[in-house]
């Protein structure tokens, strides 16, 4: 929720300026006492007044507030009045005919292309991305597989439907993103005003305002392609507003002097200067669409998602790998494409063919593309052909099975998955969760304001003790805390794995290159397909949701140590080295401390990622929130969903401002 | 002074684009999108999320097909959504409904917007339900007021000390936790959250001989890989679940309903005729689930396998010429 967006895979951690450890624990003490007084004072006239009136224990039903009514009269009212409000005629009904359009457009083009034509669309168009040399080669190459694959998958037309949405969803995003990120860049107001609504629009779960876009915009391609607007456009528009906040003055200065006018200076030169952070901004836009894609099938957009859906109904592994694979190789394909493209920004074009550069290169694909096209027409199917696909459903079930067979249960020793989640819930998850509901919750809010005083200022203190308020104020305490537990142990898991993978790849090249395809993989595989694996090894139980949560948040926190260790000044190394420290001894006593902000940022990024899932939870298990989420869309229940999204919102805040990195003096320092 | 010039320019910016919005945007817009593509009639389905349904929604799309001459669209979403989606035309019709009082009053009653399509000729019923193999060792389990004495053998670590009662997906109306309490049975719900993990869960436990309770339905195609015994409570009387806090009976038989955008239903000509005439019983609904759930076959094989060896049956639900 931070600067740094969702998913981090390529972002570098932020470089803040952080006390050296001795300093810092001396300054903690320090600081701790002088913060933790004023606290101990209030807390002392206030909880007592507080217990007195309201009474301890669970969170006083008198002091709740129920939001479900007035969210359940505005569905009604907007049910009544669509077809005939002005609103709907003169605006929304515009908006959902043109996003239907604008679908069906981009499909219809990519289908007549045929599948000879797209798939030297997509080839070339990676390779023109990456530059028309060797390097950009590899990437052509990495599209040609991708695509084949998906056609021996028996996926094309789903992945033809896919990509029409996602063409249409990330430009979408991306203007949107682009015009934020530019009025936040030029005005310090607007960015201020613009965090937290962005920080909403990425941790509110898409479940929750699904129902509401649904009822507005209507079933199928319109609120699924708003939501992925929503869900996709804060990475673009964090990127491209600190892209222009961080040009570099003396560029700016010298455009100034040279007599540039505001407008002039913003488009030769800042926002030429920000072209890698869009660059960047653009793939993580890319990434987070396509992880709407399963979400899109539930309201009838059809595409890879259906296929993934319509897996699950009749319990068939297999068929939803064969969707889910596809998703993951699109994001590889655009993934390495937009970085092929990042890189080469700012080097010098080497020489060549002038018609392999500038716009004739473009050209080119066009020419190329169109006549692939016209002679798939004249020689072959327009569709992939159906001689050409293997059917991969059969095998992976019967690997399901047996692994499942053999490693739910019965392993000498080790004792197998099922046993190691039903410790896991009797002897972490169930004190954790008893505990938090048994606190006071005017303790509980006295924790949470002295844990954010000591890591901020009393600004964060506030902001934590008053979203934790606004949870009781839903009249979700309990279920929230529930919640809660699960994503504390969850984020234990991840950070445990992720903190050890980091630094063996950080330490073992080879190791990383070997994990890079994995973590991708966990990355972008959409939960559902791995649910049904995920309940048959570790039963219906919350150890369940927490794997889950796991998977999707290892990748992050697994990259951000490996960097982290990894910028590590080398000079620092080299003494430690030459003062005869043992490898173990540099890894402990030079390397992690020195990667403390990068450690940070990773425990940062670990919660809000598990927090993204809370949602995937409920659907194996997880009960609590996750499950009232998807209660109030498949019920139609607005009031019980939002309500339960907004406090994983609240939850996000929380645990946010808690492990912000470089909180505080660092953090007042690094926002100018 | 450059600063003021700038603000002004960024109004008139500003000004000139809601205006060219507000232009393009002053026709109303449709409000439904037209029902013919081209001159070859469309029919708008929905497929739910369970296999039955997803049964009904492949034979009658084969059907309107290959006999009719229709093209069928069949469009995957929530059971809520997809009344919604009826309402406004988006679909024509729902094959199978399991009750949803609140949108039938909204949309049939009040916004007449949906018409009742009759009986689909199978009948749903929801209960609680063990495992034969648990049954047969303990045959008084089946009744409601043994279940406290076996609470024991439904243990898992999600329940605690007492017995688990194993939840489906958000998607089925559940009055468990109410029923558990009024009942006062030393028993637990644990919501798995979706059909998928349910089904997985209780595979498991079939595999492995355990014993578990769980909310549970027929018809269901599982029930022909694993059998599942009922297990009886209070018998349902008109009324007795009307508040949700204090029902302590068991749930009612219920026959399965259609439903009709109500303008398709008057003016859909053969199609609606032919969905209206749509019923069959339950053993051949299981069927046609059955080969798509247990043989894996598509959903269209399917149905071409099942409408080739049973012409009979579906030669009546064809509209009179």
């Amino acid at each position: 929720m931070t600067a740094a967006v969702t998913t981090p895979p390529k972002e570098k951690p932020a470089q803040q300026a952080v006390p050296g450890p001795g300093r810092l624990a001396s300054a903690v003490r320090h600081r701790a006492g002088r913060k933790l007084l004023p606290l101990a004072v209030a807390a002392f006239v206030l909880v007592p007044l507080g217990v007195v009136l309201w009474g301890g224990g669970s969170w006083p039903a008198a002091l709740t507030v129920d939001v479900s009514g007035p969210l359940d009269d505005a569905n009604e009212w907007v049910i009544d009045n669509r077809e005939s409000h002005p609103l709907f005629l003169y605006f929304l009904l515009h908006l959902s005919n043109t996003a239907t359009d604008a679908v069906d457009a981009v499909y219809n083009g990519l289908d007549a292309l045929g599948w000879v034509g797209f798939a030297v669309l997509a080839v070339l168009f990676a390779w023109r991305a990456a530059g028309f040399d060797r390097r950009g080669a590899k990437t052509a190459g990495t599209a040609a597989v991708v695509f084949a694959v998906c056609g021996l998958l028996g996926m094309w037309d789903a992945t033809l439907l896919t990509l029409a949405l996602m063409v249409v969803a990330v430009a979408a995003a991306s203007v949107l993103g682009i015009a934020l990120g530019l009025a936040a860049g030029l005005s310090d107001r607007f960015h201020r005003m613009l965090r937290p609504v962005l920080d909403t629009m990425q941790v509110m779960p898409a479940f929750a305002y699904l129902l509401p876009f649904v009822l507005v915009f209507g079933t199928g391609t319109p609120a699924a392609l708003f939501c992925t607007v929503i869900y996709a456009a804060p990475p673009m528009a964090r990127l491209t507003a600190l892209g222009l906040r961080g040009a570099d003055a003396g560029v700016l200065e010298a455009s100034a002097s040279l007599g540039a006018s505001g407008r002039q200076r913003l488009w030769t030169a800042r926002l030429p200067l920000a072209r890698k952070e869009m660059l960047l901004g653009l793939n993580q836009t890319i990434m987070m669409a396509l992880s709407m894609v399963v979400i899109a099938a539930l309201v009838g957009a059809g595409g890879l998602g259906e296929e993934v859906y319509s897996a699950l109904s009749t319990v068939d592994v297999g068929k939803a790998l064969a969707a889910g694979i596809p998703i993951v190789l699109i994001a590889v394909w655009l993934d390495r494409t937009t970085a092929a493209a990042g890189e080469r920004i700012g080097t010098s074009v080497p020489g060549g063919s002038r018609l392999l550069h500038g716009w004739r290169a473009w050209a080119l694909v066009a020419v190329v593309t169109a006549a692939a096209a016209a002679a798939n027409r004249a020689l072959l199917a327009p569709t992939w052909p159906e001689g050409w696909t293997y059917d991969i459903s059969t095998p992976v079930n019967k690997a399901q099975d047996w692994i499942t067979e053999h490693l739910a249960s019965g392993i000498p020793v080790l004792g197998g998955t099922e046993v190691w989640s039903e410790n896991f819930t009797l002897w972490v998850l169930n004190p954790l969760r008893d505990g938090l509901v048994w606190l006071p919750w005017w303790a509980l809010l006295l924790i949470v304001a002295g844990l954010a005083w000591l890591v901020g200022t009393w600004a964060t203190a506030l902001t934590s003790t008053l979203a934790l308020g606004a949870i009781g104020v839903l009249g979700v305490w309990t279920k929230s805390l529930d919640t809660l537990s699960q994503v504390i142990a969850a984020l234990f898991v991840t950070l445990l794995l992720g903190f050890a993978l980091g630094v063996a790849a950080a330490r073992a090249g080879r190791f990383e290159r070997w994990m890079r395809p994995v973590l991708d993989a966990m990355q972008t595989m959409p939960q559902f397909v791995y649910l049904i694996p995920v309940v048959a090894l570790f039963g219906v139980t919350r150890a369940s949701a927490i794997i889950a949560a796991v998977v999707y948040a290892l990748p992050a926190v697994v990259r951000i140590t490996t960097q982290g260790i990894r910028e590590v000044d080398p000079a620092a190394l080299e003494a430690a080295r030459s003062l005869g420290a043992g490898s173990r001894q540099q890894l402990l006593q030079v390397q992690l401390p020195l990667a403390r902000p990068a450690l940070q940022l990773a425990v940062n990024q670990g919660v809000v990622l598990v927090l993204a899932v809370v949602v995937v939870g409920g659907l194996v298990g997880g009960g609590a929130l996750g499950y009232d989420v998807v209660k109030g869309l498949s019920r139609g229940e607005m009031g019980v969903g939002m309500t339960a999204g907004a406090a994983i919102v609240c939850l996000g805040l929380v645990l946010d401002r808690l492990t912000q990195p470089g909180a505080g003096r660092s953090r007042r320092r690094h926002e100018g | 002074m450059r600063t003021k010039t700038r603000n002004t320019r960024t109004a008139v910016a500003a000004t000139a684009v809601l205006g060219l919005l507000a232009l393009s945007g002053c026709g109303a817009a449709e409000t439904g999108k037209s029902n013919d593509a081209g001159d070859k009639k469309t029919v708008k389905l929905t497929v739910p999320s369970w296999v039955g349904a997803q049964a009904n929604t492949a034979v009658a799309a084969y059907l309107l097909e290959k006999e009719l001459g229709y093209t069928v669209k069949t469009q995957q979403m929530g059971e809520v959504l997809a009344w919604d989606a009826l309402s406004k035309g988006d679909i024509d019709g729902i094959l199978e409904d399991w009750g949803h009082p609140k949108e039938e009053k909204q949309y049939v009653d009040t916004k007449k917007t949906v018409v009742k399509g009759g009986d689909l000729g199978v009948t749903g019923h929801i209960g609680w339900f063990v495992p034969k193999y648990f049954a047969d060792k303990h045959p008084d389990v089946t009744d409601w007021k043994n279940l406290n004495k076996y609470a024991d053998e439904f243990k898992t670590a999600e329940s605690g000390d007492k017995g688990e009662i194993l939840e489906g997906s958000p998607d089925y109306v559940t009055n468990d936790d109410a029923i558990i309490k009024n009942l006062k049975l030393n028993l637990k719900t644990n919501y798995s959250g979706s059909e998928a993990s349910q089904i997985t869960a209780m595979k498991k436990y079939a595999k492995a001989k355990k014993p578990f309770l769980t909310y549970w339905w027929t018809p269901q195609w599982l029930n022909a890989e694993i059998d599942m015994v009922e297990v009886k409570l209070p018998a349902y009387k008109e009324g007795c679940d009307a508040d949700p806090k204090k029902v302590a009976c068991a749930y009612p038989n219920t026959p399965l309903q259609k439903f009709f955008n109500a303008d398709f239903a008057k003016n859909g000509g053969k199609a609606a005729e032919f969905l209206k005439n749509f019923t069959w019983t339950t053993e051949q609904q299981n069927e046609v689930a059955l080969m798509i759930a247990d043989e894996k076959l598509s959903p269209e094989a399917a149905a071409e396998k099942w409408v080739k060896a049973n012409e009979s049956t579906w030669k009546t639900w064809m509209p009179k010429k």
